[in-house]
C-alpha cells in the first residue's frame, strides 16, 4: 500500500479530472488523504472547485463547433462578396 | 490615423463566443442568438466604412449587437401587441383556493443581485478564455462549457489524452487566477 501517499502533481492530476466527475473512487480517496495533509493542494482544490461552480452556472455558454463552422461559411461568403464590390 | 483597427477574418474566431454569450443572457434562446450574432457580424461587415477606430474591435461589435437585440424585442412585441391576454389563476388543482401572494416567486430565492451577477457572469468568463494562448482556451472551451467527452475531443484535436490533461491544468490554474482578479 505504498501507493497511497500521491505527489501533489498527481493529485493536481485527479482534482482536475474530479472536476468532470472522471475520477474514480479510489482516485479519490487518494485525493482526500493528500489534502489532509497538504495544504499546497488544498489551496489548488478550493480554488478549482470555485472555478468549476462558476462555469457551470447556465448562465455561460459558448457556440458548439458546428454552429460556429455554419457561421464562419456565411460570413465567409459576404466577405467574399463585400471585397469584390470594392 | 485610427487607433483601433477592423480585420474581420479573424472575427468569427475571437467574438463570437463573447457575443454569443452576451445574446443568450438576454434572449434565452440558442437560435435566436445564434442569428442576433450572425446578423451582428454582417451588419459590422456592412458598415465597416463607418468605423472610426475609436473604441476596440468587440466593443463596436457589441454596440451593434446591443441594436440587433432592440430589434428583436421590438418585433415580437408588436406580434403580441394583437395576441389576447389571457391570465388564469389556477391553473393545477393543487394550489387551488391559494391566495395569489402565495403564488408568487420566493423572494428569496432569486434577488435582483443574483440576477446581474449571472449576466455577467458569462461574459466575466469569455473575457479570461480570450486572455487564454487559443489552444488552451479551445480545449477548455470544449470540455468545460460545451462538455464535450474528453475522447471526442483528442480524436478531433489530435492528442493524447493525457496531453488534454496537462492543457486543461494549465487553463483551469489560469482562469482561476484570472477569475479570482476579476470576479470575486
Amino acid at each position: 500500500m505504498s501507493n497511497i501517499k500521491l505527489e501533489c502533481h498527481e493529485a493536481n492530476h485527479i482534482c482536475d479530472k474530479n472536476q468532470y466527475k472522471e475520477a474514480s473512487f479510489l482516485e479519490k480517496v487518494k485525493l482526500t488523504i493528500h489534502l489532509i495533509y497538504c495544504r499546497a493542494c488544498r489551496q489548488y482544490t478550493r480554488k478549482n472547485t470555485k472555478l468549476t461552480k462558476l462555469v457551470n452556472n447556465p448562465k455561460v455558454q459558448a457556440l458548439d463547433a458546428t454552429a460556429k463552422e455554419d457561421l464562419q461559411n456565411v460570413f465567409e461568403r459576404e466577405l467574399v462578396k463585400q471585397q469584390q464590390d470594392h | 490615423m485610427a487607433e483601433h483597427k477592423l480585420d474581420p477574418n479573424k472575427w468569427i474566431t475571437l467574438y463570437s463566443d463573447y457575443l454569443f454569450n452576451y445574446t443568450i443572457t438576454r434572449v434565452s434562446d440558442r437560435e435566436i442568438a445564434q442569428d442576433l450574432v450572425q446578423e451582428t457580424f454582417l451588419a459590422g461587415l456592412k458598415s465597416m466604412t463607418n468605423y472610426k477606430g475609436e473604441a476596440s474591435e468587440r466593443t463596436w461589435l457589441i454596440s451593434i449587437l446591443k441594436r440587433k437585440i432592440i430589434d428583436h424585442y421590438r418585433k415580437i412585441n408588436s406580434n403580441k401587441g394583437k395576441a389576447e391576454v389571457r391570465m388564469s389563476y389556477n391553473s393545477d388543482s393543487e394550489t387551488e383556493g391559494d391566495w395569489l401572494e402565495e403564488r408568487v416567486a420566493d423572494p428569496f430565492d432569486k434577488t435582483a443581485e443574483d440576477k446581474i451577477e449571472n449576466t455577467e457572469l458569462g461574459t466575466a468568463i469569455h473575457e479570461c478564455l480570450s486572455k487564454l494562448p487559443e489552444k488552451q482556451a479551445k480545449v477548455f472551451k470544449m470540455k468545460t462549457i460545451l462538455g464535450h467527452e474528453t475522447e471526442n475531443i483528442c480524436n478531433e484535436l489530435n492528442i493524447t489524452a493525457s496531453n488534454l490533461w496537462v492543457i486543461i491544468h494549465r487553463a483551469r490554474t489560469a482562469m482561476a487566477s484570472c477569475m479570482e482578479k476579476n470576479w470575486f
